[in-house]
């Protein structure tokens, strides 16, 4: 019979300096944790859209509903790194517009699909090692930076292309970005099938298992936590802190280019206001996935949820004939919202 | 440090007034009084946006919901005219500027006691604001004709050959110069966007300041929201849109440093002078509207490149004592060598 609780006997044999491998663990710390409430809140999106329309749980309206939020989401990966290393790209939106364009022009010259995507993803490249040139040689704040090649790329599509718009592309282009990827299919099994994937959704799934495994699971992934934590410190460490920036920069250009071949496919015609205000929407879905605007915080998993709350939200929301404006009001409340609570809760407890 | 800032604002005006003589030598429709007077009517609103932008910029924050709060307050001050054409004029400005202050001290809360992060609290309030317009008309608009007339007619009236949104800039220019160089709140706002632990132990509350710093943004853009309105003489959901990114070009233009702490009355009008005289040069000189936002796209990097490189000195030191103080250490420690 033990006179001594054995906890508070191993609490007292051991020293009081130790330092421990990891924080206790603690019930709290995984209720709590981000990524739990958006599940919470993905969840209840769902079950709400279910009860309100008939017509939300369908597998191919599901699937048309991926149409409307992959292109940014693609985006929004790339965006994730960035804000996780302190830095921002407002000029994404424009470097679509500009992709864009050059997709028109070269579909006009006959080039195939491959050739579309590749002079999409091209011209983003190219805008991405433009802005990542001037934030790392220049050292000067990216927010500022890409305010700025936002209206260039904007402009200069405006310049080029005027009033006109695009709207030649080879059929097998169109093909891709307007039809399913994969298509449903039976297995053979009862009540299971292959759902229909467009080509958008289904590259922004591999992306973000790409995205996922590089940041948590490599080096790398950790230098760009190290970098998003403390440049400095991370500088110190032997972090090749600029060209990391410099990386990612163009990495988000590569994306957005790709993005605008999705776009341009899936909507067979441009003009230059093509993408407006997405760079908004983008940084939205980011934060709402729990990355810090403070840098060294943030998961891949929870952009990935992120993403599917606010595409559902919206979808649902449009089944239900709410315009565009109005949505936007929701996602606006639901982004403080869900910042605001948690803090409010910690200074409460604090009082 | 000083005396090289005022310099920075004597090149931006040469460059301003170079520019100006060029293209009045060119077209001189474009020096006429009539021209120029337009011209500033034109961006009076921008200048007062951009003063409201620089103070918040001032401590380290940023104001996205500028645009939004304009069109939503202004859009108040027009369904007070609709539904009240008789109340005065006064009223109907002070509804809109009542409803700025209103938005922009919801900001400010956000902002100052639950410690968001600035970006992400205007990001989300941009949006809200935004579609407050739309529940509240139903996706219907104010009209001219729907709105009283001296409410439309206040912005037309001409005074010693200036508008009245001009002269209003122009109090509002003079009030924003006082504020921030003579006043302990507008001193404090410099000391917490430079220095905030600094200011701490001065005892200068961050969060104070980050709320007067918003609700002075709210405030101005709920009176520019009037003059947009009334001016214009339409109220919706699409008005001024994407304008607050206008708005932080001019202040980035004008030197003020998104790092904070850094920023000045003069420049910060001399930067929206600026995209105001590109808006309007650009028609006179026969070039296509098009080039606009490609022309601002490469000033705005020229001027942060420039400015970064004024800013990016080894030794920030404020008394000039203290400079001549090292320079005679330096040229001691030469001289030992």
């Amino acid at each position: 019979m033990n006179l001594v609780d054995p906890k508070i006997a191993a609490e007292t044999l051991q020293d009081r300096y130790a330092v421990r491998d990891s924080a206790p663990w603690h019930w709290r710390d995984v209720v709590l944790r981000w990524e739990v409430i958006l599940v919470v809140l993905l969840a209840a999106t769902i079950i709400v859209n279910t009860i309100v329309s008939p017509y939300f749980l369908d597998v191919f309206n599901l699937a048309d509903a991926t149409f409307n939020f992959s292109e940014k989401a693609i985006i929004a990966l790339g965006m994730a790194l960035l804000i996780l290393v302190r830095e921002i790209d407002l000029s994404v939106a424009a470097i679509v517009a500009l992709a864009s364009m050059a997709i028109g022009y070269a579909a006009e010259a006959g080039f195939g699909p491959g050739a579309l995507f590749a002079v999409g993803i091209g011209v983003g490249l190219l805008c991405g090692v433009f802005n990542g040139f001037l934030v790392t040689w220049f050292r000067l704040p990216s927010i500022v930076v890409t305010i700025g090649t936002m209206s260039l790329f904007r402009g200069l599509t405006q310049v080029i292309l005027g009033d006109q718009a695009k709207t030649k592309y080879p059929q097998e282009y169109l093909d891709l970005g307007q039809s399913y990827f994969i298509k449903m299919t039976e297995t053979g099994m009862p009540g299971i099938v292959v759902p229909p994937v467009p080509l958008s959704f289904l590259i922004f799934l591999v992306l973000a298992v790409l995205f996922g495994i590089v940041l948590h699971k490599t080096a790398t992934g950790r230098r760009l936590f190290a970098t998003g934590s403390n440049p400095v410190a991370a500088r110190f460490s032997g972090v090749p802190v600029d060209r990391l920036r410099l990386c990612l920069f163009i990495l988000s250009g590569v994306l957005s280019g790709l993005a605008a071949a999705l776009l341009t496919a899936r909507l067979g015609s441009m003009r230059s206001n093509i993408a407006v205000g997405w760079e908004l929407d983008i940084v939205t879905m980011v934060i709402l996935g729990g990355v810090s605007i403070s840098g060294g915080v943030g998961s891949i998993l929870g952009v990935f949820l992120a993403v599917l709350v606010l595409g559902l939200v919206t979808f649902g929301m449009s089944l239900n004939n709410i315009p565009g404006q109005v949505v936007s009001v929701y996602i606006g409340a639901l982004l403080i919202l869900v910042i605001a609570i948690p803090r409010l809760i910690d200074k409460l407890r604090v009082r | 440090m000083r005396r090289f800032l005022n310099a920075r604002e004597a090149i931006l005006a040469l460059i301003l007034i170079v520019g100006v003589a060029a293209i009045g030598i060119y077209q001189p429709v474009f020096v006429e009084w009539e021209n120029i007077s337009d011209l500033l009517t034109e961006t009076s609103v921008l200048f007062m946006m951009a003063l409201a932008q620089m103070t918040v910029i001032l401590t380290r924050g940023i104001d996205l919901s500028v645009a939004a709060n304009l069109a939503l307050s202004g859009f108040i001050a027009a369904l007070v005219s609709q539904y009240y054409p008789d109340v005065p004029l006064v009223l109907m400005i002070l509804a809109g500027m009542a409803t700025g202050l209103l938005l922009g001290l919801i900001n400010g809360t956000l902002i100052a006691f639950l410690g968001i992060p600035p970006i992400v609290v205007t990001l989300g309030t941009l949006a809200v604001y935004r579609g407050m317009i739309i529940i509240l008309a139903g996706g219907d608009q104010v009209n001219a004709s729907e709105m009283s007339d001296s409410f439309q007619a206040f912005p037309k009236i001409v005074l010693l050959g200036l508008t009245t949104p001009v002269w209003i800039a122009i109090v509002v220019s003079l009030l924003f110069y006082v504020f921030l160089n003579f006043t302990r709140a507008g001193r404090n706002l410099y000391a917490v966007g430079g220095n905030p632990v600094a200011a701490r132990y001065c005892g200068i509350s961050q969060g104070k300041q980050e709320l007067l710093a918003y609700a002075i943004s709210g405030t101005v853009a709920g009176l520019c929201g009037y003059l947009w309105v009334s001016r214009y003489g339409v109220a919706y959901s699409e008005i001024a849109n994407g304008y607050e990114l206008t708005v932080i070009a001019a202040c980035v233009i004008g030197g003020v440093s998104i790092g904070g702490g850094i920023g000045s009355v003069a420049g910060t009008l001399l930067g929206a002078l600026f995209l105001g005289i590109v808006m309007t040069a650009l028609p006179v000189l026969q070039i296509s509207p098009f080039w606009q936002m490609a022309i601002s796209g490469t000033v705005i990097l020229a001027a942060v490149i420039i400015n970064a490189r004024a800013e990016r000195r080894p030794d920030k030191l404020i008394l000039p004592e203290a400079r001549r103080l090292g320079r005679d250490t330096r040229q001691l420690r030469a001289a030992r060598a």
